[in-house]
């Protein structure tokens, strides 16, 4: 009989991924020169605020809510720093009129969005967010690029962020509800 | 009450801005930006025409980017009301080089001067005291925005919070440029930074 309590192999393989994923997804953008972190708490960037938070190096900022973050780029890129900004799916929405200043004074703009809502959701609250994620900034005009497993995700975030901050893009990386997984209690 | 405020926002803010320095600015959309403009258009100003709510947040990004140098959001009531989350993060994260100046006329002079929260007795400052800024101060003559300019230069632990109250009537509009490519490109090239 399995003890309830104790993690299944899957869940210790994806754990073993998650870490993986995140330790490198730092790795790679501290290579790219960020130095601010903008952030809302979320579960699946979790991870990956704990190593910018914990890294001395890099200021981090929490948010009350998303809009400040795109804000603050503009900002930090004002006085020569590069930021990421990382948010869940809901958070898109509340950041639509302040991306106005990123896309109309074309300030590099990296955004890291895990979705909710369009995956084994079991809130019915968090799918219209869902839906309507990559409509919103692709209408407001940031470009979307989607990762569906850690490995594409890594070099979409490296891409990304030389479109952004080489080539004064506005983009969000969009991470799949699959590869983050259930929502667990 | 603003009703009752003596203090005209051009004067207000030329006497905040007089002898400057190296001081940078950000500006919030409306009024304060085109009092900003009025007080003598310079490269260390990012003049917002729009984002609002965000001006505070602007400053926030620019002063943890460059801790050497001290930082001046002017914006008015109804730009800082739409952003009061801001307030939170700001005194959260902060950063001893960032001044916040409200120029609060309890109207929203973009719209037709409708009377803001502002104008209905909501106390900004309280709100900042509450948020953590250091030197909180509501003034309302010349004299007291001198002594801001000069509180502006020192040394501090936190970040500061000044409500400037002022009259509110209308100024003929000081218009600075809208392009904020432009803006940001000058902004950063007087930093010695430069264009990708």
């Amino acid at each position: 009989m399995t003890d309830p309590a104790s993690p299944t192999t899957a869940d210790k393989t994806r754990s073993m991924l998650e870490c993986h994923w995140s330790v490198e997804l730092y790795n790679r953008l501290k290579a790219a020169d960020v130095r601010q972190v903008a952030y809302v708490p979320d579960a699946g960037h979790a991870k990956l605020i704990e190593l910018f938070v914990a890294d001395r190096e890099i200021v981090a900022t929490m948010l009350t809510t998303e809009e400040e973050g795109i804000a603050i780029a503009a900002g930090a890129w004002l006085g020569g720093d590069r930021t990421v900004i990382l948010m869940q799916s809901s958070g898109v929405g509340n950041c639509i009129n302040m991306l106005s200043l990123a896309v109309t004074g074309r300030f590099p703009l990296l955004m890291i969005v895990t979705m909710r809502g369009e995956w084994a959701e079991f809130n019915p609250w968090q799918v219209p967010m869902g839906l309507a994620t990559e409509t919103c900034l692709r209408t407001i005009g940031v470009r979307c690029l989607r990762a569906e497993e850690p490995e594409s995700l890594v070099e979409t975030v490296i891409s990304a962020a030389k479109l952004a901050y080489e080539a004064d893009q506005q983009v969000a990386v969009i991470i799949g509800q699959r590869m983050i997984g259930e929502k667990k209690w | 009450m603003s009703e009752n405020a003596a203090l005209g926002r051009r004067e207000a803010v030329a006497t905040l801005l007089k002898d400057r320095g190296d001081l940078l600015v950000v500006s919030g959309l409306g009024s304060p930006s085109y009092d900003v403009h009025a007080a003598g258009d310079q490269p260390g100003i990012f003049y917002l025409w729009g984002a609002m709510g965000g001006a505070a947040l602007v400053g926030l990004g620019l002063a943890l980017a460059r801790p050497d140098r001290k930082v001046a959001v002017v914006t008015g009531d109804g730009e800082q009301l739409m952003g009061l989350g801001g307030l939170a993060t700001i005194g959260v994260a902060r950063p001893s080089n960032l001044t916040i100046v409200v120029i609060d006329n309890g109207r929203y002079g973009e719209t037709g001067m409708q009377v803001s929260h502002t104008g209905r007795d909501l106390d900004l400052s309280r709100i900042a005291v509450a948020c953590g800024f250091g030197d909180v101060r509501t003034v309302s003559s010349l004299a007291e925005v001198s002594m801001l300019r000069e509180l502006m230069r020192q040394e501090s632990d936190r970040p500061r919070f000044f409500v400037l109250k002022v009259k509110a009537d209308a100024v003929e509009r000081s218009l600075p440029f809208r392009d904020a490519v432009h803006g940001k490109n000058r902004f950063r090239a007087n930093l010695g930074l430069t264009p990708s």
